[in-house]
């Protein structure tokens, strides 16, 4: 186990740092710079600004500061916003995001766990059909849809809950509602294939003539494997909800991350998107780890090495 | 154990949930509260790049500065063409507006220096110099020598047009007479910042100083930064060592920077703003039946127009372009289309400036517009090359260039493309000279046609059209010095004439803000250059 943990680490270095490299020379690539202006700078003041930023160097030795910066932990400033680094922003907008995805990620597994369950349990009748149209509508509904909807419900005609800023908890739920739902969804219609997978086991038929009850299949026997669709979508689905909550972030204005990533690569904010897309990149392949010891933790047939 | 320790997370939320749904009902809105308390909530757009006034370009951090600094002379309550005493109590200038001398009232920062007339030079040399890269440096060309000390030409700021004669006397020797030079001071790029902070933070030219964050900023306008919450707030409250602290009557201002427009109508709506930033085009008729008292339309110093690359073949030949100019009803697209109470642009400069009516030369013509592209060789359209037209990304560009490709369509029976793309690259595309039309808008910096005209003079960065007439050249540099203001509007609309006649750019609308107001708000008249002076702005109580 430690031998196949300390590979798959070496193996997701390797993997940011070419993230990293294809990062820098598309941004580098890429039309239009940070300093691009609707109102034209003098020549020589533009060459001052570049120098200040070090973008008079060329794109290789620019390339090798930043990652020696990057690996000092040092992202650079922001191009764009005066006397931010990159660190601070991402310093400032980490924990919102990490807090707001963390509670539309329990919202959908409380959700969606148990209607999966539910669902599969209870084959063909309306307890599956009610909760799997549901979550078929939560797939196909955009958070950009879900947000303004509940916003206009819960906010405007209920009035009960503030539509939008990020000041206390009652300002938490319905953007972690809008973002919750749509994977609640997801995390239904998984468990409810995993589970009605292990259910048809034949092992499942004997253990009912056996007389074992219910419950216990279903519990005991069957959950374990059945979570396993799940628990796979689990790690991409943190990644997912933190990085991609952008369009709840900007209905619900929440100070989070994504609205920092499309608005760095809006202004060509280079050391931002460098920093950003890192950050992502790192989050995915610790989530991807954490699952895959999780599924050789909960699937004998995994075990390797 | 797996149910039982779900069963107790169900029950927390539940219980949470409920506890916060109680807390939220019922009672008193924010902004009653707010204009209760004296607080004014405002939509301010987008998160400002920053609020140090010689490094910012946008409006929304102007927005700010507002509150926080205050140059010279400040924006006047209701008047737009008169400005009233800010730093400076009274003025004089010589005879022929070249030597202004500014006396400076007893008033201090909020780090509690008094505001002096060498903090002005201080700045002015900031903004100046070179190794800054600010933006917005040209603004004061104005002032004389002021293009030698920017551009390196010489490295002694004593040559520049700016002394101060004692601690409360300023003296400011300009290029050329411009008695629209006060109008010109009320621009962010001419506020103050207080030297020791600067210095303290990084001095003078340092990009990255750190004299502008929440905690060490130091201003010296009626208001002071309280609180900076990224991407949530900004607070200001009132500044109790401002010198006209008694005429200030909000105790404060809560500024959100907020980006999506339907998210900032849904908080106007939900009674959390008493003035939104903008409102969606598509909106407004709605908001015209359902909230007539709130919806505000007014006139705003700016102009929509189209460029065309005039180095591109047919758009090189003035015919050309002057039928794509004719053929547009400009009536039908701003009642249909953009629907904001625009008004049709005849001319470049928008109306509403003293002493100088718009120009009314471009109208609806679509027989003469069919005549000059038939004799440029194009008749009904046919042979003509295609052509494409550049917006950046944007839903409400895209309809007015879909609205204008048919009525060229329809009237010349050319086909034009549309392609977008993101603001960056298109900065680029134009400044490049990659394009044949392009979509683009200028705001002015001061309420003077200069303001609009000076950008098409050849070689001016902002021209990006390739067009360049010695003629205009002239008219516009002989303005700069003509000794009498009549003479000088009188040489500028000769000027817009010429530029009128040749179409490097197609005029299409002058602008208005449009945006929704609490009728609580009071003091917050229309403003050509939508500089409101917070100082007069008060909450009525009902």
């Amino acid at each position: 186990m430690v031998k196949f943990i300390g590979l798959r680490l070496l193996q997701g270095a390797i993997v940011l740092l070419a993230i990293y490299a294809v990062t820098f020379f598309l941004v580098a690539m890429t039309p239009g710079s940070p300093f691009s202006s609707e109102r034209a700078i003098r020549p020589e003041i533009l060459a001052q600004i570049e120098a200040f930023y070090g973008y008079d160097k060329p794109a290789l030795e620019r390339f090798w500061l930043s990652l020696v910066n990057m690996l000092q932990g040092e992202f650079g400033p922001s191009a764009v916003y005066a006397n931010r680094s990159v660190t601070d922003i991402i310093g400032e907008a980490f924990p919102v995001s990490l807090q707001l995805g963390g509670m539309a990620l329990v919202i959908a597994l409380l959700l969606g766990i148990p209607a999966g369950i539910i669902a599969a349990v209870k084959r063909n009748t309306w307890l599956d059909y009610l909760p799997m149209s549901l979550a078929m509508a939560g797939i196909c509904l955009p958070s950009f849809v879900m947000g303004p909807m509940l916003a206009l419900l819960f906010g405007i005609i209920l009035r009960l809950l503030p539509v939008a800023g990020w000041f206390g908890p009652e300002y938490w739920i319905l953007p972690a509602g809008t973002l919750g739902l749509v994977y609640a969804a997801y995390f239904a219609r998984l468990t409810r294939g995993g589970m009605l997978e292990m259910l048809n086991q034949d092992w499942v038929r004997t253990a009912r003539a056996k007389g074992v009850p219910e419950r216990q299949i279903i519990f005991k026997h069957c959950l374990k494997g059945g979570l396993i669709p799940a628990i796979t979508f689990l790690g991409p689905a943190l990644a997912g909800i933190i990085s991609g909550s952008f369009v709840v972030e900007t209905i619900f204005q929440v100070p989070g991350l994504g609205q920092w990533f499309v608005r760095g690569a809006l202004n060509r904010d280079d050391f931002l998107i460098l920093g950003l897309t890192l950050l992502f990149a790192a989050l995915i392949v610790v989530m991807n780890l954490l699952v895959d010891i999780a599924q050789v933790a909960l699937n004998p047939r995994l075990k390797h090495g | 154990m797996m149910i039982s320790n779900a069963t107790r997370i169900v029950r927390l939320a539940l219980s949470t949930m409920f506890c916060s749904l109680l807390l939220a009902c019922g009672g008193p809105t924010e902004a009653d509260q707010a204009a209760q308390d004296g607080i004014l909530l405002v939509g301010n757009g987008s998160e400002p790049k920053g609020l140090d006034p010689h490094l910012v370009t946008g409006v929304p951090e102007s927005s700010l500065l507002r509150a926080l600094m205050e140059g010279l002379v400040a924006p006047d309550a209701d008047d737009d063409l008169a400005p009233a005493p800010g730093v400076a109590e009274s003025w004089e200038s010589n005879d022929d507006f070249t030597v202004w001398t500014f006396n400076l009232r007893d008033t201090q920062w909020t780090n509690g220096d008094p505001v002096l007339a060498s903090d002005f030079v201080y700045s002015w040399q900031r903004i100046l110099s070179p190794a800054l890269g600010a933006e917005y440096a040209e603004m004061l060309y104005v002032i004389r020598n002021a293009d030698d000390f920017h551009q390196g030409r010489t490295e002694n700021f004593s040559q520049v047009g700016v002394r101060a004669i004692d601690d409360r006397t300023l003296e400011v020797t300009l290029e050329g007479p411009t008695p629209h030079f006060l109008g010109m001071l009320m621009h962010t790029s001419f506020l103050p910042v207080n030297p020791r902070a600067v210095e303290e933070h990084g001095g003078m030219t340092d990009r990255q100083s750190g004299w502008s964050t929440r905690e060490n900023y130091v201003g010296n306008g009626p208001f002071q930064l309280k609180e900076w919450v990224t991407n949530q707030v900004i607070e200001v409250e009132r500044n109790p060592a401002y010198w006209d602290a008694a005429t200030v009557q909000l105790n404060g201002i809560r500024f959100y920077p907020i980006d999506n427009v339907g998210t900032e109508e849904a908080m106007f709506r939900d009674g959390r703003l008493h003035l939104t930033n903008t409102v969606s085009p598509d909106k407004i008729p709605s908001f015209q039946s359902e909230m007539p008292d709130r919806l505000r339309i007014e006139p705003y110093l700016g102009s929509y127009f189209y460029r065309i690359n005039t180095t591109r073949p047919p758009f090189d030949d003035v015919r050309v372009r002057r039928a794509l100019a004719l053929a547009i009803d400009k009536q039908l697209l701003v009642d249909r289309v953009t629907q904001g109470g625009q008004t049709p642009a005849t001319g470049f400069t928008p109306s509403g400036i003293d002493g100088y009516p718009a120009s009314d030369a471009v109208q609806f013509d679509v027989a003469e517009a069919q005549r000059l592209l038939a004799e440029a060789g194009y008749p009904g359209g046919q042979g003509f090359p295609n052509a494409e037209i550049l917006i950046n990304t944007n839903e409400g560009h895209r309809k007015i260039a879909q609205a204008l490709q048919a009525m060229w369509q329809s009237t010349l029976g050319i086909n034009v493309g549309i392609y977008n793309q993101e603001w960056k690259v298109y900065l680029d595309s134009q400044s490049n000279l990659d394009y044949d039309i392009s979509r683009a808008g200028w705001i002015g910096d001061y309420v003077h046609p200069t303001s609009f005209l000076d950008i098409f003079t050849s070689g001016n960065g902002n021209n990006d059209t390739g067009w360049a007439n010695p003629q205009y050249d002239a008219l516009i540099g002989r303005a700069r010095v003509a000794q009498s203001e009549d003479e000088r509007m009188d040489l500028l609309q000769q000027a817009e004439a010429i530029l009128l006649e040749e179409m490097p750019i197609v005029p299409i609308y002058w602008y208005t803000r449009v945006y929704l107001k609490d009728p609580r708000v009071q003091g917050w008249e229309p403003k050509l250059l939508d500089n409101h002076p917070y100082k007069h702005v008060s909450l009525r109580v009902d």
